[in-house]
């Protein structure tokens, strides 16, 4: 069964105006199947059908008159099939299925055939249709996945995840090269003379993997083959020693993607600093003691400064926003045929942040949430987009609160974060031209 | 024949524990008995196969298809007529016989038909299987009267439905009040009423003592005050009682049902019961109680389906609540918990009847039981608040006056 859409609810940001119940009483002519309610706080909670993976309204009832969709993962509803015992309502802990005396039966979310009415409603962003898994499911689940069942990765590390999802996504017909870092390091390039993945990966150095993979698409462009190559390099590779040939090729526009798997450090050869580390961080070479109060400078922002390259596409990414990553690769892949792209993805580190290891989705969520990560997009025609809103931020020391490396800052250093934050927003909005994302 | 689950009975009960036996054992050899000819279906359903509402065959719980999905395997007209604890083993009535390493009862229940003198004697119907209710589909179609014995939920349910069909229907019940299990007085007296408003006669407090056959199928009832009734059909509702005939000998305990423990174990190693055929711990005492009701089935037998593949995700058994939701004549009535408890004792009652009925019966600022009549509740949330003991003293005044809105946001607090 494939995975399933939900309307998440975010009540910090609802102020009970009801709008999603009119928007959803509107769009199916009866009473509202999604409930907004006074909490005993004076904010404010939902009622509304979870389409829960294993729904007790379906087991309650009688006459097949629920189901849940194979595909879609949606409860159904049937009326002709229903009998009005309403032993549905009983099995339901969320208030999802429910009696409504002018229809004279059970009603309930049906997600509106995949786009909800309730969420474009809701101007205040408390409603948030999460579709990706279900969709990426869908799209991803049947092509063969390239890299190693076993590896050597920390626990909780998103690069698994992030390395997987690409490789499904440029299967076979492709040439991949990991610089030292932790993406060979957990078994891409495999150990022993056996390699970790089913298309060639091949372990440059740390300097010059931007200019040796535009090398190697050269040479099959000669041969007349169309080949996709892929650099999958950490912040090091990148930001640090290898930025001179990442700058060249970006500059010389080789047809190349380049991916950034951004950890904000040299994480796996003890946790040093590198130009991506941001201001503030705890690391084995911006200690934190008598004198040092972690790194006292501010990171290097990458995709800015390719930015600045006049790349064919640049834009950065979260794995906790995987379809907003599947978009941006789509489109990354598309302009590397003519020219350089580039992809940043932000990878906090349980290891190295100091943060537990079931917590790295929900800390790649954060990082976006308090806007200290902003997902964009850039094409020289079209500017910069934004492809998340970044109007209603949570305070950034939401997300400093969650990470280890962080643990020493006092308030003024809170403060710098901050003001830093909103100074880059600032300045990537001044970037936007024809900007659809609301900023 | 060997099976390594095997489950008599193919209703609510033994459908959820297949199910959750499934989700723990994909492979162990899984076989399901029903005494029925027909494919499993819902005695709940039967009402709308009376009324024709329902298609008899739309009525299914499981196609063939949700069997093979679950490599499961159905075995109707098998009807158990005996169970050997010792020997694992259980003996059908056409004398064949199934071993097992895990067994659970979900047999269900059986209608209680009550002494009445001379009732052997005419022809009466009881509303239990599908059988039943084809054979009162088929009778109603020329009957013009018909009379119901009993106000519990099956009376009542066909009560409406014969009266939907045209025909001139009375109920006569012993006790002063319809679904008096469920309801408290005043609700019962507005369900009563709407049942007049529609037609039907309510005889209640009266008890037929007597019955006759006249010529063609008709018979003629005495009842305790003197009153004659006549009747093309006669539906029998007295109540329900655990099917346990096969157990006789079988060394599992049974008292009004077979009694199971928080894991749906019987007193016999290898042994599961569930749903209607079951008397569990009941709530908050642990008191054993039948609690014969749809949901309940389900929860009981995802329970014994779990214990008998040894998952551990289990949560034990927290005891059964009466609870039911009732559809009437287009309108919608809910009972959960005590509802019907009386006030004292520790027990504060408020009810309100300003838009809609409801009564809230709560106990040191925890709900203990609601019924409301016509008035939207989520009857899942207010069940899980009474299972779950929560304090309701932080927003008590706020219950009391919206205990829709106020149950949602405790429990949508909690999920969060
Ligand atoms: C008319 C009617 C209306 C109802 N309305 C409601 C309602 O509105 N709300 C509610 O909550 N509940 C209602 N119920 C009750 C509800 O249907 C039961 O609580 C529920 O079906 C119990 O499920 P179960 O699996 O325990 O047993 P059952 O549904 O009784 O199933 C038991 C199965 O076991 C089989 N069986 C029994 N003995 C043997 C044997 N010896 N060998 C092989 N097979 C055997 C039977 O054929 C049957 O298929 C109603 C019941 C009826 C009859
Ligand atoms: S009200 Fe309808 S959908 Fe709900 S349990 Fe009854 S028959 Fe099924």
């Amino acid at each position: 069964m494939a995975s399933q859409d939900t309307i998440r609810f975010i009540s910090e940001r609802c102020d009970g105006c009801g709008d999603c119940m009119t928007a959803c009483a509107k769009a199916k002519g009866s009473a509202s199947r999604v409930a907004i309610v006074a909490g005993s706080d004076g904010g404010w909670e939902m009622a509304l059908c979870r389409q829960c993976g294993d729904p007790k309204c379906v087991a309650n009832c009688p006459a097949g008159a629920l189901d849940k969709h194979r595909d879609s993962g949606i409860v159904d509803w049937f009326k002709d099939l229903c009998v009005d015992c309403h032993l549905c309502t009983v099995g339901c802990v969320y208030g999802g299925i429910v009696f409504d005396p002018a229809a004279g039966h059970v009603q309930k979310c049906d997600m509106c055939d995949g786009s909800p009415a309730c969420v474009p409603a809701c101007d205040k962003g408390a409603l948030e249709h999460l579709s990706a898994a279900g969709r990426l499911h869908e799209i991803h689940a049947d092509k063969e996945d390239m890299f190693v069942p076993g590896l050597s990765a920390c626990q909780g590390c998103n690069s698994e995840l992030l390395i997987r999802h690409t490789m499904r996504r440029i299967g076979r017909n492709s040439v991949v090269a990991a610089p030292p870092g932790c993406i060979p390091g957990m078994g891409t390039v495999g150990y022993n003379g056996q390699t970790g993945a089913k298309m060639p990966i091949f372990h440059p150095l740390l300097t010059n993997t931007a200019a040796m993979l535009g090398g190697v698409k050269r040479q099959y462009e000669r041969k007349g083959r169309d080949v996709t190559v892929v650099a999958l390099a950490g912040d090091g590779g990148a930001v640090d020693v290898g930025f001179q040939s990442l700058s060249g090729a970006a500059e010389r526009g080789e047809r190349v993607l380049f991916i950034c798997v951004d950890n904000e450090g040299y994480m796996n050869t003890g946790m040093q600093a590198s130009g991506s580390t941001t201001f503030g961080s705890w690391t084995s070479t911006t200690p934190v003691g008598e004198i040092g109060r972690g790194k006292s400078t501010d990171g290097k922002y990458l995709p800015q400064l390719l930015m600045g390259h006049g790349c064919a596409y640049v834009a950065t990414a979260s794995t906790a926003f995987l379809d907003d990553y599947h978009a941006k690769l789509e489109k990354a892949l598309e302009a590397s045929r003519t020219g350089f792209a580039y992809l940043h993805v932000h990878a906090p580190c349980p290891t190295g942040w100091r943060f537990p290891a079931a917590m790295t989705t929900e800390v790649c969520r954060r990082q976006v949430e308090t806007n200290f990560v902003t997902l964009w997009e850039f094409t020289p025609e079209d500017g910069l987009c934004f492809t998340r809103g970044v109007g209603r931020p949570r305070p950034v020391s939401d997300y400093v609160g969650m990470i280890g490396k962080y643990k020493h800052l006092g308030p003024a250093e809170l403060e710098r974060i901050q003001a830093s934050v909103h100074r880059r927003v600032e300045v990537l909005q001044g970037f936007r031209r024809r900007s659809t994302a609301a900023g | 024949m060997h099976a390594r689950y095997l489950i008599i009975g193919s209703s609510h009960a033994g459908r959820e524990a297949l199910a959750a036996i499934r989700m723990a054992d994909p492979q162990g050899r899984l076989v399901m008995l029903s005494r029925e000819r027909h494919r499993p279906y819902s005695p709940t359903i039967l009402p709308y196969v009376v009324s024709g509402r329902s298609d008899p065959r739309k009525v299914g719980l499981g196609s063939v298809a949700w069997f093979a999905e679950n490599r499961a395997e159905l075995v109707l007209d098998a009807q158990v007529v005996a169970v050997d604890a010792d020997a694992r083993a259980v003996r059908l009535a056409d004398g064949g016989c199934w071993t097992y390493d895990k067994l659970l009862l979900a047999t269900g229940a059986e209608p209680v038909v009550p002494p009445v003198e001379g009732l052997e004697g005419v022809r009466y119907h009881v509303l239990r299987t599908l059988d039943d209710a084809l054979a009162i589909r088929a009778r109603a179609a020329t009957a013009r009267r018909a009379v119901v014995l009993g106000a519990g939920l099956v009376g009542m349910h066909a009560a409406e439905t014969l009266a939907g069909a045209g025909l001139d229907v009375t109920v006569v019940e012993m006790r002063p009040h319809v679904l008096a299990e469920y309801f408290d007085p005043r609700a019962s007296t507005l369900i009563r009423e709407t049942f007049e408003r529609h037609g039907t006669h309510m005889m209640m407090g009266r008890r037929v003592e007597r019955a006759a056959g006249v010529e063609t199928e008709a018979c003629r009832l005495g009842l305790d005050d003197g009153t004659e009734l006549e009747a093309d059909l006669l539906l029998v509702a007295a109540g329900v009682r655990p099917a346990l005939r096969m157990l006789a000998d079988s060394g599992i305990a049974t008292d009004k049902g077979i009694l199971v423990d928080t894991r749906m174990r019987t007193a016999r190693d290898g042994v599961w019961a569930a749903g209607d055929v079951a008397q569990a711990p009941g709530f908050p005492t642990g008191a054993p109680m039948v609690n014969g009701t749809l949901p309940e089935a389900v929860e009981q037998g995802r329970i014994a389906g779990m214990d008998m593949a040894g998952d551990d995700d289990l949560r034990p058994y927290l005891g059964g609540i009466p609870l039911n939701t009732y559809g009437f004549f287009g309108r919608h009535a809910v009972a959960v918990g005590a509802a019907a408890a009386p006030a004292g004792d520790g027990v504060e009652v408020v009810t309100d009847e300003g838009d809609g009925y409801c009564r809230i019966a709560l106990k040191d600022n925890r709900l203990i039981g609601l019924a409301a009549i016509d008035r939207v509740m989520d009857a899942g949330i207010l069940w899980r608040l009474i299972q779950r003991r929560v304090d309701l003293g932080p927003v008590r005044d706020r219950f009391l006056s919206h205990p829709l809105e106020t149950a949602r946001a405790l429990m949508s607090r909690g999920w969060r």
